[in-house]
């Protein structure tokens, strides 16, 4: 009996360390940040609890043009992230042979320097005088007076570099434990390579596909680095508006409102990719 | 050294991010412990303790103070020391204006000691007077800093503290024209300008600083941003606007303007003195310039956080108003020292810095900078609009 009750209390007990950060570090400042979005008031008279949702709606009609800028460009650097990755990813899975960890470390290296200091670099990259506008300007890509820096190209191209190993690496995972014998079989059903790509190695692949795009997706479109230290006002995503309001107005109860629609509008959008990619796996 | 991003901004948006951690909240929820006497509001200052701590606790702006590579040490902090025996722990935490004030605003508002009993803030962040209207600064003691005389005449009423009994200035700096005079083919003096001169286009950088930028496009009109009015702002707000969207303004920065005016891929910019100072050193071919207009002067003040230590950081504030003392700091950080006597000094130790123009600036120049109307960095109107203009 005892052995029995001991058993059926060891799942939360190994929850329970899980569950009490969540509520410690996710659920309390969450009730905080929910409250404070319905106050109004600053620091000088107080702030008072009045279900303020005029926060939200302010948010709403003030700020969507950045709302809408920000999950496009996360939405670009995601499918960009992806065309690079899954390449890389597939070659160093397959191809790696015994330089497999090398080049994984590789991927990873420029995450040992802070992240301001890697986008900062692209500063220099992207630089008017620098090599990669000298060649676009060469091949007339860009005007004689062309630029990268402080245009939607080069915040698109930092979030898509700064994000890239959260895609490799899933996607690598999923890929390195495939089990190759699946392909010979597709081979001894007349499969061409293409087809058993398509067929075999993709949808297998496809959770690490998920996974990768959610790391990169979600992070990016609350993002506002690139954005400031790569683009001009015009640029500004939905995370800038949130810092500045935070710090430069000291307007919290706008803040906290605009930091829950970000929430509440990645989560949608995750959830219906959630559904399409689900189906669309069942269906391969 | 002058492209490394310099103390104002050093750190400004990686902080940024954990700084987003300090929302009241949270704080709220950790609550607890080290509680002052007396809410914010009250003060019971006339009875200050006159006996010196064993220890205080100096929160400054990196690369802000004297420092003695091969020691590796503030020997102005050691000097002091040495004459009080108060042991000073010097932090160099203090990154940007909102930043910190993010960091303090939380335990401040309820009451709570932040275990810093001098800190160093920007007037024209509109935060010091701010602090002064929520009660969060401890006044002055001014029987423990007799030195207050060197203070520079011009430094003595600012609107915001009129008779410094919250504030002493660490150090100042002017705002103006920074500019490569071979790309731009010649001088550019005018802000207007700079605003407007359709060969600068894509070219010029602004602040993201609002007394700043605000203040030199006042300049501009002619109006005066020391008192500001709604008609001079929507004026300075419509040049500004008007050069935003034609694509005059390339970007607004903090100070990672000096790397890209160092390269060439902006040709002028709003730039401050301390800055330029530093960048001329490895780019002696670029300039700054007092506008015709009129340039910006702002201060970095030490005040006394709330449950500071009055009388042992009083002490201090006198230790650096002492002419050597300041003249040591001076010799260092590059920026405007508000004791005189310092330039004397420098005179005979370090010539070159003490007739930089930049760091003593010539009375003539003096005369054409204006401080910002404190009222204006801290409405909320008009902060809406600026951080409207700069895209947030």
């Amino acid at each position: 009996m005892g052995a029995i009750r001991r058993r059926s209390l060891a799942p939360y007990l190994l929850l329970a360390p899980g569950i009490a950060w969540l509520i410690l570090f996710f659920l309390v400042p969450m009730y905080y940040l929910a409250i404070t979005s319905l106050q109004t008031g600053s620091l000088e008279v107080g702030y008072t609890f009045n279900w303020a949702w005029n926060n939200y709606r302010e948010a709403i009609t003030t700020y969507h043009t950045q709302f809408f800028r920000s999950i496009k460009y996360a939405g670009i650097a995601t499918v960009l992230a992806l065309l690079v990755s899954y390449p890389l990813a597939y070659w160093i899975a397959f191809r790696g042979g015994r330089w497999k960890n090398l080049f994984l470390l590789l991927v990873i290296a420029p995450f040992f320097i802070t992240y301001l200091i890697r986008t900062l670099a692209w500063e220099t990259i992207l630089a008017d005088s620098g090599p990669v506008v000298g060649f676009l300007r060469a091949i007339h890509v860009l005007g004689p007076d062309g630029r990268l820096l402080a245009t939607s190209v080069a915040v698109v191209c930092g979030i898509t570099y700064n994000f890239l190993p959260f895609m490799v690496l899933p996607i690598y995972v999923s890929l390195e434990q495939f089990d190759t014998r699946l392909l010979d079989a597709a081979h001894d059903l007349y499969a061409s390579r293409t087809w058993s790509f398509l067929r075999v190695t993709l949808p297998m692949s496809l959770p690490g596909v998920f996974a990768g795009t959610l790391l990169t997706f979600i992070p990016a479109v609350g993002d506002f680095i690139n954005a400031q230290l790569l683009g001009t006002p015009s640029q500004y995503m939905i995370g800038n508006v949130i810092q500045s309001k935070f710090l430069e107005l000291t307007d919290y109860p706008q803040a906290a409102a605009l930091s829950f629609l970000l929430m509440a509008t990645i989560l949608a959008i995750v959830l219906v990719y959630a559904r399409l990619l689900g189906t669309e796996r069942l269906s391969g | 050294m002058s492209e490394r991003i310099d103390r104002r901004e050093l750190l400004r948006r990686g902080v940024a991010g954990s700084a987003l951690l300090t929302v009241p909240g949270l704080l709220a929820a950790c609550g607890g412990g080290g509680g002052i006497k007396g809410a914010a509001g009250t003060t019971a200052t006339t009875t200050v303790n006159q006996t010196l701590a064993k220890s205080v606790n100096f929160s400054n702006w990196p690369l802000y103070i004297d420092y003695d590579p091969k020691t590796k040490r503030h020997p102005s902090i050691d000097q002091f020391t040495k004459a009080t025996g108060v042991k000073v722990n010097y932090t160099e935490d203090i990154n940007d204006n909102p930043t910190f004030f993010g960091k303090i605003e939380g335990p401040l508002a309820h009451g709570q000691s932040i275990h810093r009993d001098l800190i160093v803030m920007t007037d024209e962040s509109g935060f010091p007077q701010r602090m002064i209207g929520l009660g969060w600064l401890e006044k002055l003691d001014k029987s423990a800093i007799p030195n207050i005389k060197n203070l520079v005449p011009a430094q003595q009423h600012p609107v915001w503290d009129p008779d410094r009994e919250y504030s002493l200035p660490w150090q100042s700096g002017m705002t103006g024209i920074g500019y490569d005079p071979t790309k731009v083919g010649g001088d550019i003096t005018s802000i207007k300008k700079l605003l407007t001169d359709p060969k600068l286009k894509g070219k010029i950088t602004l602040l993201t600083e609002q007394g700043d930028t605000m203040g030199l496009a006042m300049l501009a009109n002619g109006d005066d941003p020391s008192h500001i009015t709604d008609a001079t702002w929507d004026r300075a707000m419509k040049l500004l606007q008007t050069a935003v969207k034609s694509g005059q303004v390339r970007q607004f920065t903090g100070n990672d303007y000096a790397p890209l005016l160092a390269k060439g891929d902006i040709w002028a910019c709003f730039a401050w003195s301390g800055d330029m100072v530093q960048l001329r050193i490895d780019h002696p071919n670029l300039k700054w310039v007092v506008p015709d207009e009129g340039a910006m002067i702002w201060n970095d003040n030490m005040l006394i956080p709330k449950g500071g230590d009055v009388f042992t950081a009083s002490t201090l504030m006198n230790w650096f108003y002492k002419p050597s003392i300041a003249a040591q700091v001076a010799d260092y950080v590059n920026y405007i020292s508000p004791v005189a006597g310092a330039d004397k000094i420098l005179l005979k130790s370090d010539p070159a810095i003490a007739k930089n123009p930049l760091i003593f600036p010539t009375e003539a120049m003096l005369a054409k900078t204006h401080e910002i109307d404190p009222k204006s960095v801290n409405n909320q109107k008009y902060k809406q609009q600026f951080q409207h203009l700069i895209g947030a």
